[in-house]
């Protein structure tokens, strides 16, 4: 009876069913289906992403009234400030600073993490990786707090000890030292956990026929360690390179670029003239800088990546 | 005559070196248990004295007595922010913003993961490649251009989204996507494929083979991004100072720093106490859920 009643169904909706047929089998094709499903993915990314940072190509060859098309105008100008030969010199300053002291204190602490017994590892791990959970903003207001000029906490442990109070956020010298300093104890966490997860992946063997070759603990780190580590210590540092250069948190709770515009980074630097001074097409410019930097990286890391993708 | 003369000595000397050994050992231990202690007081320091600060009251901050310890413990900075309304509107709209934020990136970057990792499409691999790389671009870089696109937008449309906090909905999927889509493409893809080509032989649609096979194995790795993306979210800081300023629309990060810091007015006892709240919610999940907090730190790196 069901079967009938199907059967005469179908008949009569013959020529609608066959479009709406084919409209089906296209949507259980593989690739269409396929294509819907990264659809979402595919438009965030065009119009959220990929438009804006062309977009900003074209703002910053505009004027300040964004009406009138000036070509490198705004660079041209930018070259002839002084400020933004300090920004320049301060997020190199800052960015390979900062980078260089978190890989050295990832790796050290990350070893000294893998030295003790495996169950207190746990513990240490959780409380070494506490700063870079708390949200920056948040711990950069800690860290304000900390190096306030009249009430500092540091600076009643150091008068403890006889030394001068120090102006942590207040001279170009100890304004640019604290920023890298908040800028290592947020990032050093990240470094430790990728440096261990990759040091546990180190066959003992490895370290076994090294003992047995008769190596000391610094030629077995030389010889055995940071090879099997290559691939792991390049990628984070490169990443971390991008995060450092293009860092805005940080900079801006603590000193805001000051004393003088002493320790603005591009990102401060650009935040301070595109919407706190209204110039966005010369803020755009500034962050424009950002660009050679990122895409060396990227290209490096893009590599790391399709070698390792090519082993797997 | 050398060879009885090793053979003579070999004893004692292996009993030395190993004594030795094993004392270089302890050592190299106690060394490390020092060093960690040293790390973990410089990574605690600032957490620390944060909730010292927010035990006082505004004049034990300002006395001249050890700033390192709490002589007159009170809750008082708690119990004033937890019923000021502007706090809770902050907390609210930091939450709202989360959850949503959560719930947009998952709906977008499971299936486009899936598709990404099982069915092969023209333009699949050129696709997951750029996803990373959308990952490397920071939003300094943007939040000028998507300041004026929203400008722009509002003057086409007359829908104003700057300084609304669903602004926040629009641009922090960009932070969240790139990263969840590219660590899901590496947890599906340590799937086996056997275990979906059977589920395609049973019947089942690829809509099927998603919530029923892949999402349950990849659990822990749907745990991982979604912490993820929460974390951003909550500690973003960049793009709410940029487009909202109104403070019923302020999350909690600008929120606390905007109407904290009156002029050069601290009211660190309140900004103390404020942060530490601020901090809170990912301290608590990182606390519960710690290894999935790892494994998604780490699986960008090591996945892929």
């Amino acid at each position: 009876m069901v079967d009938v009643a199907v059967e005469r169904n179908k008949a009569a909706a013959a020529p609608k069913r066959r479009k709406r047929d084919s409209l089906r089998t296209a949507l259980k094709r593989k690739s269409t289906a396929a294509f819907l499903m990264t659809l979402p993915l595919i438009l965030l990314i065009s119009l959220l992403v990929i438009y804006p940072a062309f977009y900003s190509l074209h703002l910053a060859t505009l004027n300040k009234s964004m009406q009138r098309f000036v070509g490198l105008g705004n660079f041209q100008f930018l070259f002839t400030r002084e400020t933004f030969w300090l920004v320049v010199e301060q997020s190199c300053i800052f960015a390979i600073t900062a980078v260089i002291f978190k890989a050295l204190i990832g790796f050290v602490v990350a070893h000294f993490v893998h030295n003790i017994p495996a169950k207190g590892q746990r513990k240490w791990r959780g409380m070494l990786l506490v700063p870079w959970v708390i949200p920056p903003a948040m711990s950069t207001l800690a860290w304000l707090w900390l190096f306030d000029p009249s009430y500092s906490a540091f600076n009643y442990l150091l008068a403890g000890v006889g030394v001068d109070r120090i102006p942590w956020t207040g001279e170009t010298g100890w304004a640019r030292f604290s920023v890298i300093l908040v800028n290592i104890w947020v990032g050093a966490p990240f470094f430790m956990i990728m440096y261990l997860a990759s040091l546990k992946s180190v066959p003992d063997q490895l370290y076994e026929a090294a003992a047995i070759d008769g190596a000391n603990w610094w030629q077995r780190i030389w010889y055995v360690t940071l090879p099997m580590m290559r691939n792991i210590i390049a990628i984070t540092t490169l990443f971390s390179l991008i995060v450092t250069f293009a860092n805005f948190d940080i900079v801006r709770i603590l000193t805001a670029g000051g004393p003088l515009d002493r320790t603005h980074i591009f990102a401060t630097w650009a935040f301070r003239i595109g919407i706190e001074g209204g110039d966005i097409p010369l803020g755009a410019s500034v962050s424009l800088f950002m660009i050679p930097i990122l895409a060396i990286a990227a290209v490096f890391i893009l590599r790391d990546i399709n070698k390792r993708g090519n082993e797997a | 005559m050398t060879s009885t003369a090793v053979i003579d000595k070999s004893a004692p000397t292996r009993a030395v070196k190993l004594r030795s050994m094993s004392r270089d050992r302890t050592w190299a231990l106690r060394w490390s248990y020092f060093f960690l202690t040293l790390f973990a007081i410089f990574a605690l320091v600032p957490p620390l004295y944060m909730l010292i600060t927010s035990l006082k009251t505004s004049a034990e901050i300002s006395a001249a007595t050890n700033p390192w310890w709490v002589y007159h413990p009170t809750l008082s900075n708690y119990v004033e922010l937890l019923t000021s309304n502007q706090f809770l509107t902050f907390f609210r709209n930091s939450a709202l913003v989360s959850i949503f934020v959560v719930t947009i990136t998952m709906l977008i970057s499971v299936p486009a993961a899936f598709a990404l990792a099982r069915m092969r499409f023209w333009g699949s691999a050129t696709l997951a490649t750029g996803v990373f790389l959308t990952y490397l671009i920071p939003e300094t870089l943007l939040f000028l251009p998507l300041f004026k696109m929203f400008v722009v937008f509002g003057d086409l449309t007359g829908i104003q989204l700057i300084n609304k906090w669903y602004v926040l909905l629009i641009v922090y999927p960009t932070l969240t996507v790139p990263f969840c889509t590219w660590i899901m493409i590496g947890y599906f893809a340590s799937i086996p494929k056997e275990l979906d080509e059977a589920a395609i032989i049973d019947g089942a649609s690829w809509f099927q083979t998603l919530t029923r096979i892949f999402i349950p194995v990849a659990l822990p790795g749907l745990i991982a991004a979604t912490i993820f993306a929460f974390t951003v979210s909550w500690a973003q800081f960049l793009y709410p100072l940029v487009f909202t300023t109104s403070t019923d629309q302020l999350v909690l990060p600008v929120g606390i720093i905007t109407t904290l810091i009156k002029g050069d007015v601290f009211a660190w006892g309140q900004i103390m106490t404020g942060a530490l709240l601020g901090a809170a919610p990912p301290l608590i999940i990182y606390a519960f859920l710690m290894d999935y907090y790892i494994a998604g730190l780490t699986a960008g790196a090591t996945k892929g």
